[in-house]
């Protein structure tokens, strides 16, 4: 199945990521061939089987509602790109 | 078609902060108002690499939540994650339930002029808050601010049916399920401070129909009045929109305090695609039937119940158990007291009156009240038995409730105590008469209301502490009536 | 002494450090000096912490004189994978996008290596995000594979598994999400083990796909792979998915032998495209277990054929989703010179993460968008289920399930680079157990003529890693393989 320049324009704005122009090319492409590679799934009839959305073992391990100490927020800020206070800092957010 | 020719039809959203002590996740403090980003650690920031651990409080009070609201309880749900970027949602994704919630279909009764109404509440999930931004004098133009202290507090979003018919249905809805949380003890139903917050879907038809109009969603409705304003707003313009042959548009809007409006969100509606898939990270989650049934055991009265046996057992009026039943402290209190007190209905009295004053005016509640049920049925007996006049009486309970001295202490001490002894109040009326021989006359000559004027002389000579009852009596008696 | 130190085995040093006849900074110490020795041209390593490895080796040296070991393998020097968080350790997952980033807390299985006295050389090259199965998509450069410097050691561990063939380290953890640990290990002459799925922590292991991803030893030894999952498989209270079970004994049995088991190999792995001299290793390999008392029984593990496009599913949409943190908010890369916060996002990951990473979120925000899920990711989940059924099938006939680790062996660099489909078929053999979540092991089972090694893959059952080691042991012990040396520099 082939993608669309437009449809990969939407796809990358909804995972925000801005593509060059060339990009938005070759993805197209790439993914087209990726989609017409994994389109042989169709062709299983699935309609009585449950999906798997775990490999695990666990289930539902609860903790127990029990404060545990906060990082300092020295630590917690140390790796931010920008921040003013405690605050991590971002271009501002138009409602 | 006027307005009144349209039915609006409103769903509620609610999402109730649980009062757990750490996050649904990590262990961060659930507190509110600290320092931004001092109730952070790896987990609720969203750093590489972290995992999230469930609360098991957090489905204690869901199930909890899911029973008082006669919900059906899954044995297996299942987390999703949401996906969106926002600076308040560190890892790009919210942590939530989605299509397999815990609790399903239950239903709220609500009070409407027309009787009692039946809301039905589609679903109830659990999921994680997000942190906020913050807009302040730190921040310099062309800045916003993040404080992810809130990121992975604990929330229950409670879903209605669109059943509600009119702003006063939902604002009736609305404290009715705060009014429940708060009695469950899992939310603390401050919406002010965003603890308990409430999106409204509001759409119109024309009356008779059975199609619902296109549905608008509002939000920042923190309060009971806003919600009111809010929806009453919106369902005019809404029928506005449609008189003028327009079509309403499927949308966010923002209830604007200021302008008492509410307006578009365009930038929310650019084509939300969130994603919706189940958490690899956390395994379904099993509740097992014997927590269900144990918690159900161990439901406290809610309020509606409670306001019914109030009026029962203690021969209230309606409007009384109401009030009295509103807050489950205030509830617990006024049984306490009962057993104490000569008549429950002058104890109501007394609680809607000048308990409630008094705690109006320390701003504060019932649970910090320091006289004790004994103490308050000591001082209402002493009322009944004239030993203290109500006046005086409020001073006493003025006292009480600042010191928690004993009411019998405090009457002494101040000198309140009525004078009952006959001898002493008939000596003081003969007095009284015998310096009034004018107004006596008159008064036996049929001008009547001057007997006011002699009850007055008594309690002034008395500075008022003469038994209003024995006072009658006794003038009534000298004066030969 | 004779041999190098670095030619020994962990379980060989370990002896020598018990013995006294080494202390762990003179391992650490050689280690760095190979590491110095063989680098530039392997380029295993993006970090070299040798202040901290030195010093874990001192306080390792110091406990061993003062309360004795903390662990049988105290003071036995080790690499990491760069997916695993070190605290005040740069972590960069090999992308751009977290270069600088330093994490404040340690990863659960880097606290028990810590706490068993290993000490850790530093932070080993691998694909961006573990995506890729080559070490080509590492945003810093490529690793060499050391049998042959023009060729790929495979990936995404392919830095630890270069780094282990190359004697710079004596051991490695990796991690493996559609055959990550198994692939390079097969590409490089070492060992490679994936535990079942919930056995070892993920906490604070960079996700790529949390339902598959899993993190293990890497090793030139059967024995240290045993000795390395005893450290590090623990049940975590702090991942939800991590097995609530007791760790066994995984030495116990190791010299067990195969005599009487019944090992499966299903027809649907020995495919068209496979290599004529790896097909070859792997049969001869099958009848060398057939000789050690082992019955062979031919198995179909019918929808095979249906794993990579299952893989190619799941995987990215919940990459799509794990990635969607690096924003430039709170860590890592910040776009500069940008208006306005969607171009600050647009722009940071535009910018921070690489071709490869990009195709993979693209493929699972596609897979998992508005009208899409029901036919992509619904339908691979579903694909998942019949996928996990054949083996649990094939395991009601068998012990094990053997096959090649790869059908082809290291292919060179800039082969595979442009076409994406092609370097994923490479997995095709080990991701089905990820999705299954089961335990594989990739064992050296000899070289091509051009001097390339072959990997053999063991499956087991859940949790039977125990087993899936005896097995890969009892090979070993009659081709001892790991004892040669590769070429390289
Ligand atoms: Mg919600
Ligand atoms: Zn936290």
């Amino acid at each position: 199945m082939a993608l669309t320049l437009e449809q990969v324009r939407h796809v990358a704005t909804l995972a925000r990521l801005s593509l060059t122009p060339e990009e938005e090319q070759r993805y197209a492409t790439q993914l087209s061939a990726v989609l017409d590679a994994v389109a042989q799934l169709q062709s299983l009839d699935v309609s009585q089987v449950e999906p798997t959305s775990h490999a695990t073992l666990a289930s539902s391990l609860l903790r127990e509602d029990v404060m545990r100490p906060s990082l300092p927020p020295e630590k917690a800020l140390a790796n931010a790109p920008a921040s003013v206070g405690t605050c991590f800092s971002v271009p501002k957010i138009l409602e | 078609m006027p307005l009144s020719d349209f039915q609006p039809v409103i769903g509620l959203e609610v999402h109730a902060q649980l009062l757990t002590h750490s996050k649904i996740f990590c262990g961060c403090s659930t507190a509110f108002g600290a320092e931004p980003n001092h109730h952070t650690c790896p987990v609720c920031l969203g750093l590489p690499g972290v995992l999230p651990v469930l609360n098991q409080r957090v489905v204690e009070f869901a199930v909890r939540t899911g029973l008082a609201l006669e919900c059906t309880v899954k044995g297996t749900s299942v987390w999703s994650r949401k996906n969106y970027f926002y600076p308040d949602l560190p890892k790009g994704y919210q942590i939530t339930q989605y299509d397999q919630p815990i609790c399903e279909w239950g239903r709220l009764v609500i009070d409407t002029p027309a009787g009692e109404k039946v809301v039905r509440v589609r679903r109830i999930h659990m999921e994680e808050d997000a942190g906020k931004s913050v807009h302040d004098a730190t921040a310099s133009a062309g800045q916003s601010l993040v404080d992810l202290n809130r990121a992975g507090v604990p929330l229950l979003e409670i879903v209605s049916e669109p059943d509600l018919r009119d702003s006063d249905e939902a604002v009736e809805y609305l404290k009715s399920l705060r009014d429940v949380l708060m009695y469950l003890g899992v939310n603390d139903g401050n919406l002010e401070e965003g603890s308990f917050r409430c999106d409204a879907n509001v759409s119109v038809m024309p009356k008779g129909s059975t199609v619902y109009g296109q549905r608008c969603e509002l939000k920042n409705l923190n309060s009971f009045r806003f919600l009111k304003q809010a929806i009453e707003y919106e369902v005019a313009r809404q029928v506005d929109v449609l008189e003028s042959g327009g079509k309403v548009l499927q949308e966010t809007r923002l209830w604007d305090v200021n302008k008492g409006v509410t307006r578009s969100m365009r930038s929310k509606e650019e084509a939300h695609d969130y994603r919706y898939f189940p958490e690899p990270d956390l395994p379904p989650l099993h509740v097992a039937d014997a927590l269900i049934e144990e918690t159900r055991g161990a439901l406290p009265e809610l309020p509606r119940a409670k306001r019914q046996r109030f009026m029962s057992q203690y021969g209230l009026p309606a409007y009384d158990a109401k009030l009295l039943t509103a807050e489950r402290p205030l509830a617990d209190f006024f049984e306490a007291c009962a057993p104490h007190a000569p008549d429950a209905k002058k104890l109501s009295n007394w609680f809607l009156g000048e308990l409630s004053r008094l705690l109006k005016e320390e701003g504060t509640t019932v649970s910090s009240v320091r006289f004790t049920p004994t103490q308050l049925g000591e001082l209402l007996g002493a009322v009944e038995q004239g030993t203290v006049s109500i006046n005086a009486a409020k001073d006493v309970l003025g006292e009480m409730f600042r010191t928690g001295a004993a009411p019998a202490n405090i009457i002494a001490s101040k000198g309140l105590a009525q004078v009952s002894d006959v001898g002493a109040v008939e000596a003081v009326v003969d007095e009284v008469l015998a310096k009034s021989a004018s107004e006596v006359e008159k008064y036996r000559a049929g001008k009547k209301n001057l007997y006011g004027f002699f009850v007055g002389q008594v309690m002034k000579a008395m500075k008022g502490k003469g038994n209003p009852t024995l006072v009658n009596e006794l003038l009534k008696k000298k004066l030969g009536d | 002494m004779s041999q190098p130190l670095t030619d020994l085995t962990m379980l060989e040093l370990a002896a020598a450090l018990a013995a006294g006849k080494v202390s762990s900074v003179e391992a650490t110490r050689a280690s760095l000096a190979r590491i110095a020795q063989v680098d530039p041209k392997v380029r295993a390593f993006l970090r070299v912490d040798e202040e901290g490895a030195l010093r874990a080796a001192e306080a390792s040296d110091a406990r061993r004189r003062a309360s004795g070991p903390a662990s049988p393998l105290e003071g036995v020097p080790l690499g990491l994978k760069d997916i695993f968080l070190t605290e005040g350790l740069e972590t960069t997952c090999g992308s751009r996008i977290l270069q600088g980033f330093v994490p404040p807390y340690d990863a659960t299985v880097v606290r028990l290596l810590r706490e068993a006295g290993l000490p850790l050389l530093g932070k080993l090259n691998m694909d961006e995000f573990a995506m890729g199965s080559s070490n080509e998509s590492s945003a810093y450069f490529p690793t060499h594979n050391p049998w042959d410097l023009s060729r790929t050691p495979g990936g995404s561990s392919g830095g630890s598994a270069a780094a282990v063939a190359a004697r710079e380290v004596f051991g490695a953890l990796g991690t493996d999400t559609g055959g990550s640990i198994r692939q390079p290990a097969a590409h490089t002459n070492t060992v490679g083990l994936k535990p079942t799925y919930g056995r070892v922590s993920r906490f604070g292991v960079i996700a790529f796909a949390s339902s598959l991803d899993q993190v293990g030893p890497m090793t030139r030894t059967v024995a240290d792979a045993a000795a390395l999952l005893q450290v590090i498989a623990r049940h975590d209270p702090r991942d939800s998915t991590s097995a609530p079970l007791e760790t066994p004994d995984y030495l116990a049995d190791l010299e067990g032998g195969v005599h009487g088991l019944k090992l499966g190999v299903p027809r649907e792995y020995f495919t068209d495209g496979m290599d004529p001299e790896v097909e070859a290793s792997v049969r001869a390999a099958l009848k060398e277990y057939e000789r050690l008392g082992a019955t062979l029984v031919d198995v179909s593990l019918p929808h095979t054929s249906h794993a990579l496009a299952t893989y190619y599913l799941l995987a990215p949409a919940e990459a799509s989703s794990n990635l969607a943190r690096y924003d430039g908010v709170r860590y890592g890369l910040r776009a500069r010179d940008v208006r306005g916060l969607q171009e600050l996002y647009g722009q940071t990951r535009g910018q921070g993460f690489g071709a490869e990473v990009k195709r993979r979120i693209m493929l699972g925000t596609y897979a998992l968008s508005a009208g899409y899920y029901d036919a992509y990711y619904l339908r691979a989940q579903k694909v998942r289920t019949l996928i996990r059924e054949d083996f649990t099938r094939a395991f009601q006939q068998v012990d094990a399930i053997l096959s090649p680790t790869s059908p082809v062996p290291a292919f060179r660099l800039g082969e595979k680079v442009d076409d994406p489909l092609s370097m994923y078929l490479t997995d095709i053999l080990t991701l089905p157990c990820n999705l299954a979540g089961l335990p594989g092991l990739s064992v050296p089972c000899g070289f091509t003529k051009a001097g390339l090694p072959v990997g053999l893959q063991v499956l087991g059952r859940p949790f039977d890693e125990a087993g899936v080691l005896r097995i890969g042991r009892a090979f070993e012990r009659e081709h001892d393989f790991f004892r040669r040396t590769p070429p390289c520099p």
